[in-house]
């Protein structure tokens, strides 16, 4: 049992050297990683008040975002989910530049102007739900949602 | 009812005061209110097609009037997984374009992506350059002017706000009777640019004058054909009034116009129904309007949404764009494959309103000949070439009215013009020696057409179009028209005891008659002199 324990023991330490050793290896290398994760409560007073979502708001969300919140309750989802993406304005980005790509320093590719594509009138139109001589038939213009569609939510 | 033969003569005087008095108190009163106290703002949104062989962002051809759905790659149909490839011509024209509108042109530019529902836009967004456009800041001079008065013209200069790179949407069919729409996918991402304009205009003929010039620098500069009957040039018109000290009042924005004339009308339309709407104590509304050409009004559109929320967010398939000066092209980088502003920016065209400049002051040729020369493709070359020591007046004169009349009956465009540079510049020379009648220069430049390998004195030789130089043909032509026309000599008698008006009508009858029977092949000047000598002996 002793020697049992001594052995556990010993492993142990050398499991510990080793990871302690690769540690060191990485700030060697000096990783952005950080050694031990950190992060700072959130002060749930300090953020944003999600603001009152009245039906046309909805409405225009339900529009935007081509998705149905249903009833009260995925309308409560939504709320929800403006109130954890507030806590994004916890974020100091004091002087920070946005980062749109991480490959942002080099220069996109450019391309010679050739026709090399079209002429593929079939593979295109095959997805088409209704065509006409080659076009595509689409409603007219811009149509609200139909007011059928909002009743769900009273 | 009382006839108007009823009414004494006293009482319709005293009508026609009172219509008069009338009249000229409501043209007063409406000068004062809508001149003087309202001054109305005009901003420019110009979507200029790029002259490119494929679309911006796929292999595509951009041809014009191309079969329905046949010039779109899967990318442009919105099919998901397909990726933007940027065609570098696009950001060359880009570049050249700016350069010549006098941008400072951004070294990295960045492409968003901007929202809006649309069954002509399949990917629910067009790729655009909201934050980090192609170039900013910029400044064109123009000439103002107005073609029914040549002597009321000015120069002026408009601020450019940005010109950045975007897709065009498709085109849609509405058919209303069905209620549906029909979509081609051909015009979906061909190349734009897009150039904004600070509020600099005043009114339609300014606005339009710009546009006018915009044009001719685009098709100078191969960028843009300009050809806004084909919808390669688009004008969208923010308007605004307001009195003067005042802040600017609230704006509307009348899109998609397609005719320079349409610009000027829309815009002249508008600030006068925005006048007449606040002047009778109504509210203007921010919205979006379309011109109808036919009835020359302004009309609300009615499928606009009230708040558009265009949700822009980077374009995450496309890196940034870098362009280099040839000094900051970094080691290693292959300079074939990159965009060198400098490089592109060497040689470009004059500016129109150089150009117009040049030759009203040089040449003191008017301004109305100066747009003429200038606007006419190929047609300001062939006066330069031509020029050298000969005069600059009776050259444009007859590049003008001679050789364009011809021109533009046989719809030749001047570029590709088969008659040698020489011929026309010969044709020039004999009209100025008077070789050849006036009456005869356009039977001879349509034979040039015809033979361009002949020259102008071979085919004068040929046809017998040169005018008779002996003297004595002519005499004996002058004589028998004095024999035939013993009237006209008559009254050429009577004329010479009158007073000096009045006194060469005879004359020019009977050089006329004269011209009319050698067929045109006499300088008018010499038989003038003839008939002068053979009338005083009579």
């Amino acid at each position: 049992m002793e020697l049992n324990a001594m052995i556990a023991a010993k492993r142990i330490a050398t499991c510990t050297r080793n990871v302690r050793q690769k540690l060191q290896l990485n700030n060697y290398f000096s990783s952005k990683v950080p050694d031990v994760p950190t992060w700072v409560p959130i002060d749930k007073e300090k953020l944003p008040k999600v603001p009152e979502l009245d039906e046309a708001m909805v409405n225009h969300l339900e529009r935007l975002s081509l998705v149905k919140f249903n009833n009260q309750a995925g309308v409560e989802r939504l709320y929800k989910a403006i109130e954890y993406a507030n806590q994004l304005h916890m974020v100091d980005t004091e002087g920070v530049e946005p980062l749109d790509s991480v490959l942002e320093n080099r220069s996109v590719y450019l391309r010679e102007d050739k026709v090399t594509d079209g002429n593929c009138l079939k593979d295109i139109l095959q997805n088409a739900s209704q065509t006409v001589e080659d076009y595509f038939v689409a409603p007219p213009g811009n149509i609200p949602l139909k007011s059928s569609d909002r009743k769900s939510l009273k | 009812m009382v006839s108007i033969h009823q009414i004494s003569l006293r009482r319709l005087c005293r009508l026609f005061a009172l219509v008069f008095r009338h009249n000229r108190h409501c043209s007063n009163s409406s000068k004062n209110r809508s001149a003087q106290t309202w001054r109305s703002v005009v901003g420019l949104e110009i979507h200029a097609q790029i002259q490119s062989e494929s679309k911006l962002f796929s292999g595509a051809s951009t041809k014009y009037a191309g079969s329905t759905n046949t010039q779109v790659s899967i990318f442009d149909a919105a099919i998901p997984g397909t990726l933007p490839v940027l065609n570098r011509r696009c950001i060359e024209a880009g570049v050249r374009t700016a350069g010549a509108l006098g941008c400072k042109i951004s070294q990295v530019s960045k492409f968003d992506r901007k929202h809006y529902f649309y069954a002509d836009l399949p990917t629910g967004y067009q790729i655009t350059q909201q934050r980090h456009p192609l170039a900013r800041d910029g400044k064109v001079k123009y000439l103002v002017y107005n073609t029914d008065n040549w002597n009321k013209y000015n120069w002026k200069t408009a601020s450019i706000i940005q010109l950045q790179i975007e897709q065009d949407s498709g085109k849609s069919l509405h058919d209303a009777d069905r209620n549906r729409s029909l979509i081609d996918l051909n015009r979906a991402g061909v190349g734009l640019m897009e150039i904004v304009t600070a509020p600099d205009f005043t009114d339609g003929e300014d606005a339009s004058s710009f546009v006018r010039e915009l044009v001719l620098i685009l098709r100078r500069l191969e960028t843009c054909s300009g050809k806004m009957e084909e919808g390669a040039l688009r004008v969208d018109a923010n308007i605004s009034v307001h009195r003067p000290g005042e802040p600017l009042g609230v704006r509307t924005e009348i899109k998609n116009l397609n005719s320079i004339r349409s610009v000027g009308r829309a815009i002249d339309y508008e600030i006068k129904r925005q006048i007449a709407e606040l002047e009778s104590g109504r509210e203007i509304v921010n919205e979006t309007r379309s011109f109808d050409a036919q009835s020359g009004q302004t009309i609300a559109m009615r499928d606009k949404e009230k708040l558009q929320d265009y949700r822009f967010m980077p374009e995450p398939n496309l890196l940034p764009v870098f362009l280099y000066d040839s000094k900051s092209v970094p080691m290693g980088v292959d300079r074939a494959s990159v965009i060198v502003i400098d490089n592109l920016l060497q040689g470009l065209p004059p500016a129109p309103s150089e150009s117009y400049e040049r030759i009203h002051k040089d040449h003191k040729i008017s301004i109305r000949n100066c747009v003429i020369l200038v606007n006419e493709d190929g047609l300001l070359k062939m006066f330069d070439d031509i020029i050298e020591k000969r005069d600059a007046k009776a050259l444009t004169n007859f590049l003008i009215t001679d050789f364009l009349g011809v021109t533009h009956a046989r719809n030749i465009n001047l570029l590709q013009s088969p008659v040698p540079l020489r011929h026309i510049a010969d044709l020039f020379d004999m009209k100025t020696d008077r070789c050849i009648s006036n009456d005869n220069i356009s039977q001879v430049l349509e034979l040039m057409f015809d033979f361009p390998d002949k020259t102008p004195a071979e085919i004068v030789k040929e046809k017998q179009l040169d005018n008779i130089q002996d003297t004595e043909v002519l005499r004996a032509e002058c004589e028998k028209t004095l024999l035939k026309h013993p009237d006209v000599v008559q009254r050429w008698k009577v004329s010479q005891q009158k007073e000096k008006k009045g006194r060469q009508d005879p004359v020019i009858k009977l050089v006329n008659t004269t011209m009319t029977a050698l067929k045109n092949r006499a300088d008018p000047l010499v038989l003038i002199s003839i008939f002068e000598k053979l009338l005083s002996k009579k």
